[in-house]
């Protein structure tokens, strides 16, 4: 522990699980997550874990819904046709309370679309994706460390809440190489199983626990669903994660919004737009739900422009809109559909222009 | 008169009143579960996994611990639950429609992989909550509201035998088809749940129990025909008895 390891994303995910004391994985073979899968198939046995191969990605969601109601962690790990498929157990989830880790790495869509990185399933994740009215806890970490070092977080805040932790990284993240450090690794003996769980009567006092996501009678389906609303409010207030880059100055040319790793392309695009004078910034949100949209409209004070970077159509710009809401703000938009990854130069290019008005 | 006798008494864990049909199997299904629970002390180990169907609020039946599954996916999730607390009891009570149609990939799964789990189908031959619909299980011939003319193979196939179908998987330690129109069949069911739940204890397998039963509002019978036709026409298509039995050939602790 604490030493640097030369990893691939997907496997250094799948450590990082191990590690915050995950013992259950169940998944499908998808490109590209499969690395996940596969590393968690080696090295679970070690550690007296399990790891069953689905026959679907409707039958792996279920597998965790299932063992997250018995009060234990477990994960699955896909990329975006298998996570739309989750969404049955997702919204099951989310009506049950019932807490797990889903890990996304987008690959470009609509469809079977490619295998290339992209983001693509901002609005899925955000949104909702599956039915009725609920939210889930979403992260986007930019690097590998930071997947690596929030890990653990996903796990306890799933419990602390009881509801669903996804991570969203693009495919990049899951197969690019990089040195990681693991600065932690938690022991799943220590981690209490909750009263609620479903472990038999006996572990927990004689009377029977009831995990579902039913309610015939409409008045206690809408109390459920307001209890389920306070929750998420709590979970707003205390969760929301983001990093500003380059902001300390009271007035900003150009602000930057992007996650992942458009966001860490983008910190280069920075650091040179910087060397040649321009006042540049980004703004960069971890937790995509809760959106940090209070921290975003205080920043947004300090510019004219803001500038969204999304590798997708135009998703993440509407939580951008909607949480400075300031209809003389100019607001800017690079969509990089498909599997398309930023350059620095195309960024930098784009502030210019925006700086010398050309840019709507 | 002071020599009256207890001889039989509804189970503790069984907690009723139930809200199904008059003539409809699933009571009695039910008490026959709590009884081998009671029974066999398990009732503080199990986990019971409820369908989507008639059969949806089971949980408030049986006095154990139950995960309410969305349909067709109990077996996935029983597999979840059952790898979370290997040393319980866990089995999924799903219909016809549920576990045979629209959960035939994550029942068949359950056997092939050899989870260590019990299902209980129930087949009555209809989708009975949503209203007597065509099922899988629906014999040739039979009207119901999306067959109103009788199920033509032309169009729909042929009646599904998941008691066949569920045995030739070399994970399945048991798969028997019952049935309950009468009380020697009841017996018979019970003696064959008791002995599903036992495997499972005893780390065998997969185990599959169908139980041939009515939906006698559907079917438009009374109580006393819906129990005929099963005993008439249903098992002459789903014909009972024991399909797979690993008995003490293996044994894997």
């Amino acid at each position: 522990m604490g030493e640097k390891v030369f990893m691939k994303g997907n496997e250094a995910l799948g450590e990082a699980a191990v590690r915050s004391g995950c013992r259950l994985f169940f998944g499908y073979p998808i490109t590209p997550a499969s690395e996940l899968a596969e590393y968690m198939a080696y090295r679970l046995p070690q550690v007296g874990g399990v790891f069953i191969q689905a026959e679907s990605e409707v039958a792996a969601s279920n597998m965790i819904y299932g063992a997250g109601a018995a009060g234990k962690y477990a994960m699955t790990a896909s990329s975006s046709p298998g996570i739309s498929l989750m969404q049955e157990a997702i919204s099951y989830m989310a009506g049950a309370e019932v807490p797990a880790v889903i890990i996304n790495l987008i690959r470009g869509g609509p469809g079977l679309g490619d295998i290339q990185p992209a983001q693509s399933d901002y609005f899925q994740a955000v949104k909702g994706g599956g039915h009725g009215d609920y939210r889930n806890l979403v992260y986007a970490p930019s690097t590998l460390q930071e997947a690596v070092d929030i890990m653990p977080l996903l796990f306890q805040n799933a419990f602390k809440y009881r509801m669903l932790a996804m991570m969203v990284v693009d495919g990049l993240v899951g197969q690019m190489m990089e040195a990681v450090e693991f600065k932690y690794d938690i022991d799943p003996d220590s981690i209490p199983v909750p009263d609620w769980a479903l472990s038999g009567k006996k572990m927990h006092g004689g009377t029977k626990n009831v995990n579902t996501s039913l309610e015939l009678d409409p008045n206690k389906l809408a109390a459920h669903n307001f209890k389920l609303f306070e929750k998420y409010q709590k979970v707003y207030e205390n969760e929301r994660m983001f990093e500003a880059f380059e902001l300390e100055e009271s007035d900003i040319d150009v602000m930057i919004v992007a996650y992942g790793t458009a966001a860490r392309i983008i910190k280069t695009a920075v650091k040179n737009l910087r060397a040649k004078g321009y006042k540049v910034g980004l703004f960069r949100p971890i937790t995509l739900w809760p959106f940090p949209d209070k921290e975003l409209k205080e920043y947004a004070q300090k510019t004219e422009h803001v500038l969204t970077v999304e590798m997708s159509m135009g998703q993440l710009i509407e939580d951008v809109k909607l949480s400075i809401f300031d209809p003389n703000k100019k607001y800017h938009l690079m969509p990089y559909p498909g599997g398309i990854v930023p350059t620095p130069k195309e960024v930098e290019d784009k502030v210019i222009e925006i700086l010398k008005g050309g840019a709507k | 008169m002071g020599n009256l006798q207890v001889v039989y008494e509804v189970p503790k864990i069984y907690t009723g009143p139930n809200h199904y049909c008059p003539g409809c199997f699933h009571g009695i299904i039910h008490r026959v579960i709590a009884e081998i629970l009671q029974e066999e002390g398990w009732d503080d180990i199990s986990i019971g996994i409820a369908p989507v169907g008639c059969a949806v609020l089971a949980y408030d039946y049986i006095d154990i611990d139950w995960f309410e599954a969305p349909h067709g996916r109990a077996c996935a999730n029983a597999t979840g639950i059952k790898w979370a607390w290997p040393d319980r009891l866990v089995f999924t009570y799903q219909g016809d429609g549920d576990a045979a149609s629209i959960g035939f990939a994550e029942t068949s799964y359950a056997a092939i992989r050899g989870v260590n789990i019990t299902t209980i189908m129930v087949n009555n031959a209809v989708y009975g909550m949503t209203g007597g619909q065509m099922a899988p299980t629906t014999l040739v011939g039979m009207k119901t509201t999306t067959s109103p003319y009788g199920r033509d193979p032309k169009y729909a196939g042929y009646p599904l035998k998941m008691a066949e179908h569920i045995a030739q998987f070399e994970g399945t330690a048991l798969s028997v088809r019952v049935s309950a129109f009468d009380p020697q069949h009841v017996l018979d069911m019970k003696k064959w749940i008791r002995k599903a739940f036992q495997y499972q204890m005893e780390g065998k397998g997969y185990t599959f129990i169908e139980v041939v039963s009515t939906c006698p509002t559907n079917w438009r019978m009374d109580p006393v025909k819906a129990a005929e036709f099963v005993k008439n026409e249903m098992i002459k298509v789903y014909p009972l008895g024991v399909y797979k039995d690993v008995g003490d050939e293996k044994k894997e602790g």
